[in-house]
Order: C-alpha cells, then sequence, then structure tokens
C-alpha cells in the first residue's frame, strides 16, 4: 500500500513539477490570447475545455496556471514551516512557565479552523496574491506548531535529555543537539504534506475570490471565473479542478506515504518462511488424568519461532512453576495454553485440558474452567466499566445468572479474594494495584475454574503487596484445589511458590525440576540463573555470579543447544547437536545430579 | 480536568476572540474606511464615518465600547448594508449550523462503525484486501478538497443528471449534496482514526482478558471496546469536527447556501470589515462551542475525568 | 555513618502541587560510600534522587553534594538515539579540551565501566540493556561527580546481566572513592550493593542504619515487612 500511494503520489508530483516548469513557456501566449468571436464557449476542437470570457483557450491557461499556483503555494508553506516550527520550539529553550503559556497559546491556535483563520489573515493582509499566500501561510502554522510541540515534548521526556541537562547542556543546546534531530525526520515529512494542502488552500481562497486577482491567474482563480458556468458548460470547470486534485493529492500523499514509511518500525516478516525448528525430545508429558497437558507446542510468528517445541503436564491441584527471563518464550507458552495467541501467530503441537484439546471445549467450558491472570493489573480490567459488573459478565454470559444474581455472585467473589464488596461499584482506576490484581483473581473464580494461568501476576506489584496476592493464590489453591501455572521472570518467587519448576530458554524446556531442588539444578543455566539472584543471604565479599553475553533474540536461535554460547562446560558437540531431554535435563554435559531423599527421577 | 478549569479556559478564549476580532480591525494596514469607501470618496466622507464609527477616539475607549456593545449583542453596523451585523448573523446562522450539525452526525455515525468493523478485520494485519480497499477510499477521500468534490456533484448529479437542486436551501433534497460533500473528507480521517483507536484498544490487556473469559465477540466490541474508543476518538477528533466549520463556507459559496459563510465571504471581498469582525466573533464562539461540547461529552464517557473534574 | 564532609542532607521535602513525595528527610552520605534508598512505590525514593539531581526543587538543607550526576532506570530511553557512543559520553567532558583530547578520555571512560573500544563508533540500538546501563555510567563519570545517583538502574535488566552492572557499581566506588545513592526496590540488592541503608515510606525514612544491622535486626515494623516480603529461593 505505502509504495503503491507513494508511487502514485510521485508521479502526480512529476507531472506538477514538470508543468510549473515548462508551462507559461508552451502554453503562455496563448494562455493570454484575446479572441472577441470566442467568448465563453463550451467544448469544440478548438478549445477542448471551451474558452473563458475574453476567448481564452481554458486548458492552455490552466497548464499555464501551473507555474503560478505551486509557486504560491511554495512560499505559503515555507511562511508555515518558519513561523510554525520556531512557534514550536519555543518552549524547548524557554523556562518552564513560558513554554506553558506558549504551549497554551499553540492548542488554542489549533482550534480555529484552518480555512477561517487563513480568510481572515488574508483580510488583514490585505486581500489579493499576498494576502491569500500569508493567509495560508499563517493558518497552516499552529497545525505544525503543535506538531513540532508534541514530537519535541516527547523527546524532552526522555532520560537522556535529563541527563544532558545534568551535565550542565544548556537548553539551545539540547535544542539543537538531542531534541531536533530526533524530531527532523516526521516535521520534514509533514511540511511536504503541507505543501498539498496549502496549494489546496490557495485555490479554495482564489475560488472565493479572495486570492489572486486578474490579470493574474491560478487554478483557484480559474474556477471561480468558471464556477458560474458550471450549469451551461459543466467541462469548462474540468481543466483547473482536475489540475488541483492532481498537484494536491500528490504532494499530499508522498508527504504522508513517506511520514507513513519512516514512522512504521520494519515490519516482522508476514509470511515469511516457516522456519523448521527441530523439536527435540521434550520432557514426557504428564502421568495420565493431567488436568493440563501440553505436548510438543511451537508457537511461529512468520519466520520466528519464539517457543519450540514445548511439553510438560500439571496435574489436578498442583502449582507449576515456569522461569525464564525475557525473550525465553514463556509468556506465549502462556497465551497458548488459554488459547489466546494473536493472530498471525501459528500454534501447533497440542493442549489438552482435562483430556480434551483445548480447541474442541464450548466458550462457556473454557470461560468458566479456565483462567487467566496478566501482569499488569490496571490494563486487565475495562478503565470505562465499574468493577463489578466486570465481574458478573461470566454470570450472565457462561452461567445463564440473572443480572442480580451474577452481580451477588461477583460481590462475593470480591469478598473471596479480600476486596471488599461495595467496591464492586467502584471503576478500577479506584483501586489500587493490589486491589484490582484480586479483583482480576476475582473475575476467573467466578466460574469453577480448574486451572489459573498467571503470567507475571506479581510483576507490576510492590513486595509487600505481592506476597499477599501469591498468598491468595496459595489459599485458592490450597482450598480449592485450583490448579496453577505461575509465570515468572523471578525464580525466588517460582520456588517458593511451586512445588515443580520448569525453566526455560531461547524458546524451550531446559530443565524441569523439584522447586527445592534448584540449588542442586543439573543445567548450566539453571545454576547460573540461581547463583545470579541475590538473595539476603548472598556473600557480599564476594563478585555476584554473572552469566557473559545474552539470550539470543528469537530470531537467532543457533543450531545445537542455545546456551552453549554463553555457557563455561560447552563443547563442539552442543553447538552443532541440540540436546534430547532426558530425565528432566536437556543438556549435553549436565552437573552431576546430588541425589536427594525420597527422590528418584527415573 | 476540572470542571471549573473546564470553565475558565473558555471564558478565557472567548476572551481572546472578542480581543483577536477587535485587534482585526486595528491591524489592517492603512485606513479601513478609506480602503472599504474607495479612493474616490471624499475626504469629508470618509472622516465622517470615522467619527460616526468611533475610529477617531482613543484605543482603549473604542475596546471598552465594544466589548459592551458585544455583551449588548451589538455586533456593530455593516459597512455596505448599513444593517446592524447581528441582525444579518441571526438571519444568517441557522442555515449553517443546520448544515454543520447535520455533517458532523453523518460523519460520525458513519465513521465510528466503519472505523470499528475494519479495525476488527484487519486486527494484527489480517485481512490484507479490507485494508487496502479502506486506506486507499479514505486517503483518496480525506485529500480532495470539498469544492472540488462539490463541483463535481453539482455537475454530474446537478446539471448532468439533474437528479438534485444544484444551489440553494429548499427542502431536504437540497442538503444531500452539500452534507455529502462537506461530510466526505473529515468522515474518512475520523473513520481512520476509529480504526487506529480500535486497534490500540484491541491490543490491550482489558481486551485480552476479556477474551479468555470467552465472551462473545459481540460483547467485547459493544461493551468492552465501544466506550474506550469513543473516548480516545473524540478527544482527537474533536478538533476535526470543528474544522468543518471552515469547509462550511467553501460549501456554502458553492451551492449557494443562504449561511453565514457566504455572507462572510461577500464581508471579505467587499472590504465590510464590521460584518468580517462579527462573523470572526461568531465563528470562534461557535468552534469554542464545539469543542467543550466534545470536552463535556468526553467527561460523561469517561469515568477517569469524571473522576479528576470531581476532585 | 561517617561524618567527614560527604553529603549532608536535612529536613529536605519535595512537593507536587497538592502532593507531598518527600517529607522531611535526613541522612549522610560519607565519602566513598553507598547509601541504598529502598522503598516501595509512592515512597519518594525516586524523588529524593531527582531532587539531589537538581532535577526538581525542593525546600531543605543540602550541603557537600558536589558535582551529582545520576544514572536512570530504563535503559532504553536513557541515550539519544541519534547519538554515537563516543559522542554520548563525550557529552559530559565540557567542551574543552581537543578533540582528540576527548576522544582519548572519551575511551578511557568506555574502558572504566568495562566496555572496548570499538564500541564508541556504535548506536545505541547496537547495543544490549546491560551495555547501555554501562553506557550511561560512561557518561555520567565523565562529569567527574562526587555523587553518583543510581535510580532502578537493574530492574529493568535480566537478573543474567544485572550482576554485571551491580558489580562494576561497587568496583567504582571502590576505585574511584565515589558516594552513591543506590535507590531501589529490592532488599536483596541494595544489601548486596550498600553499604548503609535507609528504608522509606510515604515520604519519611521510617528506619536507617548499616546494611547488615537493618537487614538483621530490623527495628521497625515496616523494614520487617519489607524483608518478610523479599522471595526466598528454597
Amino acid at each position: 500500500m505505502r509504495t503503491l500511494s507513494a508511487r502514485v503520489g510521485l508521479a502526480l508530483v512529476a507531472v506538477t513539477l514538470v508543468l510549473a516548469v515548462v508551462g507559461p513557456w508552451v502554453w503562455g501566449e496563448e494562455a493570454v490570447r484575446f479572441d472577441p468571436l470566442h467568448t465563453l464557449e463550451g467544448h469544440s476542437s478548438a478549445h477542448w475545455l471551451g474558452t473563458d470570457d475574453g476567448g481564452r483557450d481554458m486548458l492552455a491557461r490552466t497548464l499555464a496556471a501551473t507555474r503560478l499556483s505551486v509557486w504560491l503555494a511554495f512560499l505559503a508553506t515555507l511562511i508555515g514551516a518558519c513561523l510554525g516550527v520556531t512557534l514550536g520550539a519555543l518552549p524547548s529553550v524557554l523556562g518552564p512557565r513560558g513554554a506553558r503559556a506558549v504551549t497554551a497559546v499553540i492548542n488554542g491556535l489549533v482550534a480555529i479552523p484552518v480555512l477561517l483563520l487563513a480568510m481572515f489573515a488574508a483580510l488583514v493582509a490585505g486581500t489579493g496574491t499576498t494576502g491569500a499566500v500569508v493567509g495560508i501561510g499563517v493558518a497552516s502554522a499552529p497545525g505544525l506548531a503543535r506538531l513540532t510541540r508534541t514530537l519535541a515534548a516527547g523527546v524532552e521526556g526522555a532520560d537522556y535529555v535529563l541527563a544532558a541537562r545534568m551535565l550542565g547542556t544548556g537548553r539551545l543546546r539540547v535544542l539543537t543537539r538531542h531534541v531536533l534531530p530526533n524530531i527532523a525526520e516526521p516535521l520534514i515529512l509533514s511540511v511536504t504534506a503541507s505543501l498539498g494542502y496549502a496549494l489546496l488552500g490557495l485555490a479554495t481562497l482564489s475560488l472565493l475570490g479572495l486570492g489572486v486577482r486578474p490579470p493574474e491567474y491560478d487554478w483557484g482563480r480559474l474556477l471561480h471565473d468558471a464556477l458560474p458556468r458550471v450549469y451551461v458548460d459543466p467541462e469548462v470547470i474540468a481543466g483547473p479542478a482536475l489540475a488541483v486534485a492532481v498537484a494536491g493529492i500528490g504532494f499530499t500523499l508522498v508527504g504522508e506515504s513517506l511520514a507513513r514509511a519512516a514512522a512504521r518500525a520494519p515490519v516482522p516478516p508476514g509470511d515469511g518462511e516457516e522456519a523448521d525448528v527441530p523439536l527435540g525430545r521434550s520432557p514426557r508429558p504428564g502421568p495420565s488424568g493431567a488436568l493440563l497437558e501440553v505436548r510438543d507446542l511451537t508457537v511461529s510468528f512468520g519466520g520466528v519461532t519464539p517457543v519450540r517445541g514445548v511439553s510438560f503436564g500439571v496435574a489436578p491441584g498442583e502449582v507449576v512453576g515456569i522461569v525464564g527471563e525475557s525473550g525465553s518464550g514463556k509468556s506465549l507458552t502462556a497465551l497458548a495454553v488459554g488459547g489466546l495467541v494473536p493472530y498471525p501467530g501459528r500454534v501447533r503441537g497440542s493442549v489438552l485440558l482435562e483430556g480434551r484439546p483445548l480447541l474442541s471445549l464450548s466458550r462457556s467450558e473454557l470461560g468458566t474452567r479456565l483462567a487467566m491472570v496478566f501482569q499488569d493489573p490496571m490494563a486487565a480490567l475495562n478503565p470505562a466499566l465499574r468493577v463489578g459488573p466486570q465481574l458478573a459478565e461470566t454470570g450472565t454470559v457462561h452461567l445463564g445468572l440473572t443480572r442480580r444474581s451474577a452481580l451477588a455472585r461477583a460481590v462475593a467473589r470480591l469478598e473471596r479474594t479480600g476486596v471488599p464488596g461495595a467496591r464492586a461499584r467502584a471503576h478500577p482506576h479506584e483501586l489500587s494495584g493490589g486491589m484490582r490484581q484480586r479483583a482480576v483473581i476475582a473475575m476467573g473464580l467466578m466460574g469453577d475454574p480448574r486451572l489459573i494461568v498467571a503470567d507475571e501476576p506479581t510483576t507490576a506489584l510492590d513486595a509487600t503487596v505481592q506476597r499477599r496476592v501469591l498468598d491468595l493464590l496459595a489459599e485458592i489453591n490450597a482450598a480449592s484445589g485450583t490448579a496453577a501455572l505461575l509465570i515468572s521472570h523471578d525464580i525466588a518467587v517460582v520456588s517458593s511458590r511451586c512445588s515443580r519448576v520448569l525453566v526455560m530458554y531461547a524458546g524451550r524446556i531446559v530443565e524441569e525440576l523439584p522447586s527445592d531442588a534448584l540449588r542442586s539444578a543439573r543445567h548450566p543455566y539453571t545454576r547460573a540463573l540461581v547463583a545470579s539472584v541475590p538473595t539476603l543471604d548472598t556473600d557480599r565479599a564476594e563478585p555476584l555470579a554473572t552469566i557473559p553475553g545474552a539470550q539470543p533474540a528469537p530470531s537467532d536461535v543457533p543450531a545445537g543447544c542455545a546456551f552453549a554460547p554463553r555457557c563455561a562446560r560447552a563443547t563442539s558437540l552442543c553447538t552443532t547437536a541440540l540436546p534430547a531431554f532426558e530425565s528432566g535435563v536437556a543438556c549435553h554435559h549436565p552437573h552431576e545430579e546430588r541425589p536427594r531423599a525420597g527422590e528418584e527421577e527415573w | 480536568m476540572s470542571r471549573g478549569r473546564r470553565a475558565g479556559r473558555f471564558v478565557l478564549s472567548l476572551g481572546g476572540v472578542v480581543v483577536a476580532s477587535f485587534a482585526m480591525l486595528h491591524l489592517i494596514p492603512g485606513d479601513p474606511v478609506r480602503a472599504a469607501l474607495g479612493p474616490t470618496a471624499p475626504r469629508e466622507a470618509v472622516e465622517r464615518r470615522r467619527a460616526e464609527l468611533g475610529l477617531d477616539r482613543p484605543l482603549l475607549d473604542q475596546f471598552l465600547a465594544y466589548v459592551g456593545g458585544v455583551f449588548r449583542g451589538d455586533l456593530g453596523e455593516s459597512f455596505l448594508s448599513r444593517r446592524p451585523a447581528a441582525e444579518i448573523v441571526a438571519d444568517r446562522l441557522p442555515a449553517t449550523v443546520q448544515l454543520v450539525v447535520a455533517t458532523m452526525l453523518l460523519a460520525l455515525a458513519v465513521a465510528v462503525p466503519l472505523g470499528m468493523w475494519v479495525a476488527a478485520r484487519t486486527e494484527n494485519g489480517r485481512g490484507r484486501r479490507t485494508d487496502l480497499a479502506f486506506t486507499t477510499t479514505t486517503g483518496a477521500l480525506s485529500v480532495i478538497p470539498e469544492f472540488l468534490l462539490a463541483v463535481g456533484m453539482v455537475a454530474v448529479l446537478g446539471v448532468t443528471l439533474g437528479w438534485l437542486p444544484v444551489a440553494g436551501k429548499d427542502g431536504a433534497a437540497s442538503f444531500v449534496m452539500p452534507v455529502l460533500a462537506l461530510a466526505a473528507g473529515p468522515t474518512a480521517l475520523l473513520a481512520r482514526l476509529v480504526r487506529v483507536e480500535t486497534l490500540r484498544e484491541l491490543g490491550s490487556d482489558y481486551v485480552r482478558l476479556a477474551r479468555a473469559k470467552r465472551l462473545p465477540t459481540h460483547r467485547v466490541y459493544f461493551r468492552h471496546l465501544l466506550p474506550n474508543t469513543l473516548t480516545a476518538t473524540l478527544t482527537t477528533g474533536g478538533l476535526l469536527l470543528c474544522s468543518l466549520l471552515g469547509g462550511s463556507v467553501v460549501i456554502e459559496y458553492v451551492f449557494q447556501w443562504p449561511g453565514l459563510g457566504g455572507a462572510t465571504v461577500d464581508a471579505i471581498v467587499n472590504k465590510d470589515y464590521a460584518l468580517a469582525q462579527a462573523a470572526v466573533l461568531v465563528y470562534g464562539t461557535v468552534s469554542l462551542t464545539v469543542l467543550l461540547a466534545v470536552d463535556v461529552a468526553l467527561g460523561l464517557l469517561d469515568p477517569r475525568s469524571a473522576l479528576r473534574s470531581r476532585g | 555513618m561517617k561524618d567527614d564532609g560527604g553529603l549532608r542532607v536535612s529536613g529536605m521535602r519535595v512537593r507536587y502541587g497538592d502532593l507531598t513525595a518527600v517529607d522531611g528527610v535526613s541522612f549522610t552520605i560519607g565519602k566513598g560510600e553507598i547509601l541504598g534508598l529502598v522503598g516501595e512505590s509512592g515512597s519518594g525514593k525516586s524523588s529524593v534522587g531527582r531532587a539531589l539531581a537538581g532535577l526538581v526543587p525542593y525546600e531543605g538543607d543540602v550541603t557537600g553534594a558536589g558535582p551529582t550526576q545520576m544514572v536512570f532506570q530504563d535503559p532504553y530511553g536513557s541515550l539519544n538515539p541519534r547519538l554515537r557512543i563516543g559522542d554520548a559520553v563525550a557529552e559530559g567532558l565540557g567542551r574543552g579540551g581537543t578533540r582528540a583530547v576527548r576522544k582519548a578520555e572519551g575511551l578511557r571512560l568506555l574502558g572504566l565501566v568495562g566496555l572496548d573500544e570499538g564500541v564508541a563508533g556504535r548506536y545505541p540500538r547496537e547495543l544490549s540493556g546491560g551495555q547501555r546501563q554501562r553506557v550511561a555510567l560512561a557518561r555520567a563519570l565523565g562529569a567527574r561527580p562526587s555523587l553518583l545517583i543510581a535510580d532502578e538502574i537493574t530492574s529493568a535488566l535480566d537478573v543474567s546481566v544485572q550482576g554485571a552492572v551491580l558489580n562494576l557499581v561497587r568496583e567504582l566506588r571502590g576505585r574511584l572513592g565515589l558516594s552513591v545513592l543506590f535507590v531501589s526496590h529490592d532488599l536483596a540488592v541494595v544489601r548486596y550493593v550498600c553499604d548503609a541503608v535507609a528504608v522509606m515510606r510515604e515520604g519519611r525514612i521510617v528506619e536507617s542504619g548499616t546494611v547488615e544491622h537493618v537487614t538483621e535486626h530490623p527495628g521497625h515494623e515496616y523494614t520487617k515487612a519489607l524483608l518478610d516480603a523479599v522471595p526466598r529461593l528454597r
């Protein structure tokens, strides 16, 4: 799309510019040649688009008018850009109070309809060509000023500008060194687009008789003169109308499609080649009778595969943790378990809930047996709806309850999770972060969930609140036997709350172990991860353990073991062959197992 | 924003409009009376007219007299027809308001459902063809100026086919072309805006959670998305609706609509500064009122801003 | 706490409109000492840091602050995407000296934070989060601060790279004799990095002392609750 509209725009602009250069030379004379015998004629073979009141050829006049029309638009844009960018950049060099005042003025000016502003500015500047150019220039300034201000304010909020200010860089230098370079691109592009709007605006003013006056003529003036004749010879208006459309649309399209191209982040390959991901041998699926069973789950987006053959099970009433750093694929795994992977993600493998494929379950079954909790409780509740009715929905939609009894159930569930029932009438923003997360959990309890999938449920919360929310989940688990899949980047959170932990790295499960065995983990990654977490009894005399390098992005996971480049135990085997998942670990050179009492894996 | 601050800003902006309309007459280079009466008018006539208009008095006196007049509903007297400007405005304004309100309603009624529907069809880059058709059509409509559409419609629907009246305001049929021509651009832009906002909301966690709750699709859209999309759209779309006023001037001119726009153009062409002054005042006040109405509507739609205005 | 001409803050207040974010806070940081400021969101800990950095106005007395620099939480927002790393680091060097001298100094700073010279010619987008935080540290050190404010500098980083940045802070303190105000929500991290700690709640300091003392024998209920809430590896 953007290439198409950019191409069309470029073609239109090219035609316009060529005509602007050659127009007056080629058709200039014909355009002003009086012919008293053929005034006000319609279409004929001599005059395709008819003649005006002086018998002058309309087609020739249209083509010859290109130069003046484009030139005036250019001047108006120049005025608008100078005024607008200066005004918009002014707050950046003023003190806070001056900045606020100027910003308020800009916001006020933007509210004035552009054409009206242009008309009155033209009136003040004197009607005629000058008035029109100044008018359109002045009228386009507020929009550019606001754009400049918005962009500049965005950059000024960035930490690097704060850092520069602390290093003693002056306001003007911050503007030229940090702000302008970061906003120049969108600014230049919108100035290009505003060239198109200036052209159309000038044509409008001339059409209204407020612009170019005879004997000069631009497209708008030609339209003005031809307009009364549209009822008799509609074709006489076609020339200038088409010319305005071609040039105006051309410039706007070029400016806007370039701006879009610049604003758009590189698009991820949509229909790229599906990467062929070796599945390897995954953990054995859970025991039969598992509540949740995931087999060879793979999630891919075009050519990128963030989840690569994940298998695990959750027994009824069990709390299982998935731990991994950002980019490990843990959150997508959670979404896939919930059947919520967004388009165009492709999910392969199988997810069974109570032995039945997720896809075969009805909406109501899924909506009542599976609960999801996400990271940011503010975003997870609809800001426009009261909390109670948001919860009650599940009751009316899936359980066939009346609104009243659904609401009563909602209040009961809120109280069950420690939210005072009266808060059911509150809007989400009136609750604290912890309360909101409780409300989200209460929402999941509206049905009779067998499994709660909680993706970083406490990451956005304070430590003391985090603890209480985790306690709540544990209490629900203990009281109702609701199983949970707890996903977190925090290995301590997972280990303190789960019986079993799955460690993910670069889209795969690399180790599965009881959470009390984390300190004696066998996979080098798990070990290093555990060692790098500072705890309340870390030895302060020693440097903290770290893992060199970084986890590979989903798009460039290497062949073999993905952890090999960061691993001290890696051999050439590790970089070529994918380690199979055997007896709880996917590693060619695992650490020795330290036997634990009463536990035997094979 | 609190109610008090909103009211305060409205009053302050109105004051700005009054000052601007007053200043306009005095910013005109040279003598506006001379410009209005023409270079051949005798000097005594110009002086007499200046005295009549009070232009020979000190600036502050003139300003106070002007403000006093505005409060009494006296907007001065047309230079040309010598009719009170307020009377001309009262004659002409209703037709403009009818045109603009009809256009706004049409724009909202088409843009909101269309934008949401397209967003639903093209979420996360699916529905490439719908996307292409929508962006091309709205893109074209948003850059074609209203007067071209108007002239084109007059030529085709009015003159060639003779389906609709080509000019004047006379019954429902006479509204069709002006409203369509005026609505096309803003509708296209608004529909794009609605789509962008809907797409943004579709990516939010509460929609994900509503889907996790397995709510039926229509419930997700109408109950969960619509209020949020509308607030987001109106926040930026208010100015767009306001800009309709500018377009209405051209449309009135092309269709010889008996509104304020035509009168304003005539006033400017004929250098009837008093009437132009009155037009600035009226258009400014109407724009501000539209923006205030949008603000109030937002306050009603968005519980967060309601809370803020209580606080 | 030592009293050797280090930073002394007394009765600091920070207000945003009607909200009092910091309500009469006093503390000292000795030369070469790292003071951890812990608290939950809304406790005012970041406001103290911003006030000392001169980014927000405050009331109260601050003596012995000397040149102050700050490193921010978000490694992605703290570097200008249009400036090469070398230029970003040189920003702190002032405009004195020849180009060559400043370039050499920039390279020295990069070396100080454990980055190799090749990084100087690269743009921020080519660097990982941990590397960016090192650059931000180098840039701040270029201004030769006597006080460094580190505002949640590792909370946006993954655990496996966090350690390297924490080690670097400790190492720099030892090598440059820098005083550091280390603002964090994470008690375990603060315990590891800092010499002393002050616990903030609702704009006030509820408890302060050496790290060992506060973490092992907390006196205030709130400190106990915070310590209790730290998830522990089983």
